[in-house]
């Protein structure tokens, strides 16, 4: 047994995390930075965080992920750190040559109480920021929040950098929130579909999904503008993908530059898809074209066709808010039932929204905001389950409790395939599908006694 | 075959290359790191100085991780039943998480917590009121829900800023608990300039609450500790069981399938092994004045190295029988890595090698190289000292700057009653007499050719620049780098965590890294890079089937 130690009886913790289902808020900032073409993400603070960050997600997207840090030591600590990101700027604009530098603040300068903007301008005063080149600051503390906030509040310090001109410019921002290179692909994909003109924001397809060509570019081609982040400002109107993580930027814009916005479902699933693409023809005021109407029915054939492999399945699930809210959505809509879900992230609205979703699923539903992978273990020991939805760490539960495990969410660490393939949208839900029903009927053909053994499902 | 066909740069000066590699920056950076860049000169007996141990330049992309990656990542991280509480935001807690691939055979006790992640989570009513009630608290949940002979408290940067008193908590709590040993480690990221710092708090502490505390004597005829070496992909498994093989008897592993109870045991074995020097040495030390244990410099990366180290360790116990019978574990053993190297050689002899890990790596893995036939062209430290370079005589002159003066160092004395010298000042004379070296490890300088290059704390932007203009055939550091690296058609082999191999160590890990070389440097991989028309640009063909 892995995780031998953990009882199946259920004690209350006040203090004590054990396994987390989140970590913390700079890891965030660096990924949503990367999604912006020419940037180079900044950890101010001291330089294991930094290190962290960029091997955590290394070992998730197996590409290179560069990010500077202000490197504090025990004077910067008791100083601030101005003196310390005064040099960085200069160095990196000298060294590396980026066109942002994206900042975020870690615990250490958040307690130490460094004043990111005040520094950003004293920069510019003192002209250590090229002309033509930017730098971006959002405050991530990982005393509040988690991973998610802190992608958000970089999701905001994007929008941060609209410059409306005044005259529209015929495009739907959509800011897609944490999701794979591949996700960004599809949405662009599906928009370019439904012939609508797009700022999607940020974009980390091809740039954490790139080739192997004998070259390595520091700021590889993918990622959006700085041209176009300015432009979100003159956009007709916002799509927020994930009221978690896109939420804030979306209603920034709103609120500064007047373009209005949406909050949407991450389009995960057949009807968070489905409202996604209404709501992008509504604003754009277009048809659906019939290529998108083949795709859902494709979808909805699919769950027709294997519909007595998913019904009453029971189900536990591990990830973030928007993400689980979506997935928890498909999985009832197929007549699965998710019974235990824990995110790490806090927010009662989570636990909220799930239950909305489940009341008519019939039985206890356990979920929990703010909960952790220790306390999601102890339910399955106490009410078991067909299949367990989650990130890599899932895996010491799914082997312990011998348990059909479908990979999804961050880090994946173990397995390839969600840089490339998506999960979004019509066909994205397709590859659930598939996914789930592979590693269920694995489970089947392995534990069928000779006799019940079957060659066609 | 894609390398072969590979042209090589044309012989490169290392000079032009130090050169290059500083053009581009700020006059300030380039001075310092021009002192830390430096080309091998191969004196016979003296050394160049290397500036190591230094802050990293705020902005340059370096690959050095923090002092609590040092204490709680790498020496407490592969300790299997000490419960390993992180008192701070989630974060650090999270990233240290199984990530370091360190092995664990959880024992006929069965306690094993590596698997488990522990943190306080502290929220900012914590930062802002302070985090001590919930650290006491959360140590308290932990003994209750899983009764540990120990549990380790970790301090992360805000809990160094905000003045948790986190070893007065602990103090309490172990006398509160009274079958449960608790204390701290003040590891905050920003003490020190890189793991180093972290390595060292650890050790302090280990050597300082538990080290000492079981005086049982264990059976065993030949008894050591093997210092500095973390399991990493099943290594000390292969050096236990040649350790076995040879009948002698490890008391205590730091830190790798470390138990509590061998580290507090430690002071019962009759010889030190240090592997890692940089993250033990001084423990080495410590245990000698304390306990009377000598020490000596091992290494069991390579075949040869670990004939050499366990005919050292035979030597010194200067027993027939097991000087016999380490002889024929060598002669063993020998056969198979030999005609595994001979046959591997023939595709890796001349090619080279670009090492730049944590401290001992660095050095040792050249050993493995060697032995393929393949030359290290450039090597470095990420979070070495001075001596792990030039050699421990220049110990004595090491200036203490306001970063090393932050690390505490124990003052120790001989223990009145368990202190025991382990030779007499005549034995030991006579085998230092016939060569016998204690206490003795010369660098990496001395192991590496006339017109190499050594550099210290190497970043991103010189890995770059190193590679595209020496063209190794093949780079070795760590995740952060690796794909850089790959990018541009070099393979890259992580030797902090090995990628997914391993083990490495003794002679069967020698047989598993030719053969893992010999993969990576043969990929057919590497010549798929470009598509045919990439390849041939010609626009007129003709279509054969007209
Ligand atoms: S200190 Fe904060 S920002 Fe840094 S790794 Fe820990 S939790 Fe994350
Ligand atoms: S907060 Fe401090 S202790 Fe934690 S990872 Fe960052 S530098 Fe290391």
């Amino acid at each position: 047994m892995l995780l031998r130690h953990t009882p199946k009886e259920i004690t209350e913790r006040k203090a004590l995390t054990i396994n987390p289902a989140k970590t913390c808020q700079p890891i965030g900032a660096m990924y949503a930075a990367l999604g912006i073409h020419g940037c180079l993400p900044h950890s101010h603070g001291s330089q294991g965080c930094c290190a962290y960050h960029r091997s955590a997600l290394t070992r998730h997207y197996k590409e290179p992920v560069s990010a500077s840090t202000s490197s504090f030591t025990e004077g910067a600590s008791v100083f601030g750190g101005s003196a310390n990101m005064m040099q960085a700027i200069n160095n990196i604009f000298t060294v590396y040559g980026p066109e942002v530098i994206a900042v975020h603040t870690t615990c250490l300068s958040e307690t130490i109480g460094d004043d990111l903007p005040q520094i950003k301008k004293k920069a510019l005063a003192e002209g250590k920021i090229p002309k033509g080149k930017y730098v971006i600051s959002a405050s991530t503390p990982s005393y509040a929040g988690s991973h998610v906030t802190g992608f958000s509040n970089m999701v905001t310090a994007m929008a941060g950098m609209a410059e409306p001109t005044g005259k529209k410019n015929g495009k739907v921002n959509i800011i897609p929130g944490w999701v794979e290179p591949s996700d960004m692909e599809e949405i662009k994909r599906l928009t370019n579909m439904v012939g609508v003109k797009t700022i999607l924001f940020p974009d980390t397809s091809g740039v954490l999904n790139g080739p192997l060509s004998g070259e390595y570019k520091m700021f590889p081609e993918g990622g959006t503008t700085v041209a176009e982040l300015k432009s979100t400002g003159d956009s007709i109107g916002t799509l927020a993908l994930g009221e978690w993580c896109s939420a804030d930027a979306a209603r920034y814009l709103d609120k500064e530059h007047k373009v209005p916005c949406q909050v949407l479902d991450m389009p995960f699933g057949l009807q968070a898809t489905d409202r996604f693409i209404d709501a992008l023809r509504m604003v754009a005021g277009v048809n659906v074209p019939d290529e998108i109407a083949l795709e859902r029915g494709q979808l909805v054939d699919m769950i027709s066709d294997m519909h007595q492999y998913f019904y009453k399945k029971k189900v536990a699930l591990v990830g973030d808010p928007d993400q689980l809210i979506a997935m928890t959505e498909f999985l009832v809509s197929i007549d699965m039932c998710p019974v235990h879900i824990v995110t790490g992230t806090p927010g009662k609205k989570f636990e909220k929204r799930i239950k909305e979703i489940t009341k008519d699923m019939g039985g206890k539903v356990n979920v929990k905001a703010k909960g952790d992978m220790f306390l999601l273990h102890q339910w399955i020991k106490n009410e078991p389950v067909d299949l367990i939805i989650g990130n890599t760490y899932c895996k010491y539960i799914a082997r312990d409790e011998d348990l059909p495990f479908v990979r999804w969410g961050f880090p994946i660490l173990d397995r390839q395939g969600h840089q490339y393939f998506p999960t979004v949208g019509y066909k994205g839900g397709l590859r659930l599908l598939e996914k789930i029903l592979g590693v269920l009927m694995d489970r089947q053909d392995r534990d069928a006694s000779e006799s019940k053994f079957e060659l066609v499902f | 075959m894609a390398t072969a066909t590979k042209k090589k740069m044309v012989q490169w000066d290392p000079a032009d290359v130090k050169a290059e590699l500083l053009k581009k920056y700020p006059p300030k950076v380039a001075r310092k790191r021009a002192k830390q860049i430096m080309i091998n000169e191969a004196l016979e007996n003296t050394t160049p100085e290397i500036t190591a141990n230094v802050r990293t330049t705020p902005g340059i992309i370096t690959m050095r991780g923090c002092t609590y990656a040092g204490c709680k990542g790498v020496i407490m991280g592969p300790t299997r039943d000490i419960v390993n509480l992180v008192h701070g935001p989630i974060g650090c807690s999270f990233y240290a998480w199984l990530t370091r691939r360190n092995q664990t055979d959880p024992g006929p006790d069965g306690e094993n917590y590596i698997n488990y992640c522990f943190s306080t989570d502290m929220q900012e009513q914590d930062i802002i009121f302070g985090g001590e009630k919930k650290l006491t608290a959360a140590i308290q949940e932990a003994y209750d829900l899983f009764h540990p002979k120990s549990i380790a408290v970790f301090a992360t940067c805000p809990v160094g800023l905000i003045g948790d008193d986190i070893h007065t908590v602990a103090a309490r709590m172990k006398e509160k608990f009274g079958d449960c040993n608790v204390y701290a480690f003040s590891c905050e990221g920003y003490k020190g300039v890189s793991q180093s710092a972290g390595h060292h708090i650890a050790n302090n502490q280990v050597f300082r609450h538990i080290v000492g505390e079981n005086d049982e004597v264990k059976p065993g005829k030949f008894k050591i500790n093997l210092l500095g070496e973390y399991n990493i992909g099943g290594d000390g498994f292969e050096i236990d069981r040649i350790f076995k093989k040879c009948g002698i008897t490890c008391i205590s592993t730091f830190s790798g399938n470390a138990t509590y109870d061998q580290f507090a045991s430690a002071h019962t074995a009759d010889l030190n092994a240090v592997m890692c020097h940089r993250s033990i040495n001084y423990v080495a030390d410590m245990l000698e004045t304390k306990y009377g244990i000598p020490w000596i410099k091992v290494n069991f990366i390579g075949a040869e190295s670990t004939a050499k180290s366990l005919r050292k360790i035979a030597e010194y116990f200067g027993d027939k029988k097991l000087i016999a019978t380490v002889e024929k574990v060598i002669a063993e053993e020998m056969p198979e890595v030999e005609a595994i190297a001979a046959e591997v050689r023939t595709r890796t002899a001349g090619k080279t090698a670009m090492m730049f890990v944590g401290a001992s790596r660095a050095h040792h893995y050249q050993g493995l190289f060697n032995e393929m036939g393949m030359k290290t062209i450039a090597a470095g430290y990420e979070f070495a000292h001075r001596d792990d370079y030039e050699g421990r005589q220049v110990i004595p002159d090491l200036k203490l700057d306001a970063d090393s003066r932050n690390i505490e160092e124990l003052e120790v004395e001989a223990d009145a009653t368990r202190f025991k010298p382990r030779k007499t000042i005549k034995e030991i004379e006579a085998l230092e007499k016939a060569g016998y070296k204690f206490k003795h490890y010369a660098g990496i300088i001395p192991d590496m050719d006339k017109g190499t290059l050594i550099i210290d704390d190497l970043n991103q932007y010189e890995a770059e620049k190193l590679v595209e203009i020496m063209k190794p055939d093949i780079f070795c550091a760590g995740i952060k780098e690796k794909f850089s690296i790959q990018k541009t058609g070099v393979p890259m082999k992580q030797l902090h965590s090995y990628d997914s191999g391993g083990p490495y160590a003794g002679f069967k890990g020698a047989i598993n890294f030719y053969q893992e070389i010999d993969r990576l440097v043969g990929s057919k991989v590497w010549s798929y890079m470009k598509a045919p028309w990439q390849k041939d640009l010609q626009l007129s063909a003709s279509y054969n089937w007209e």
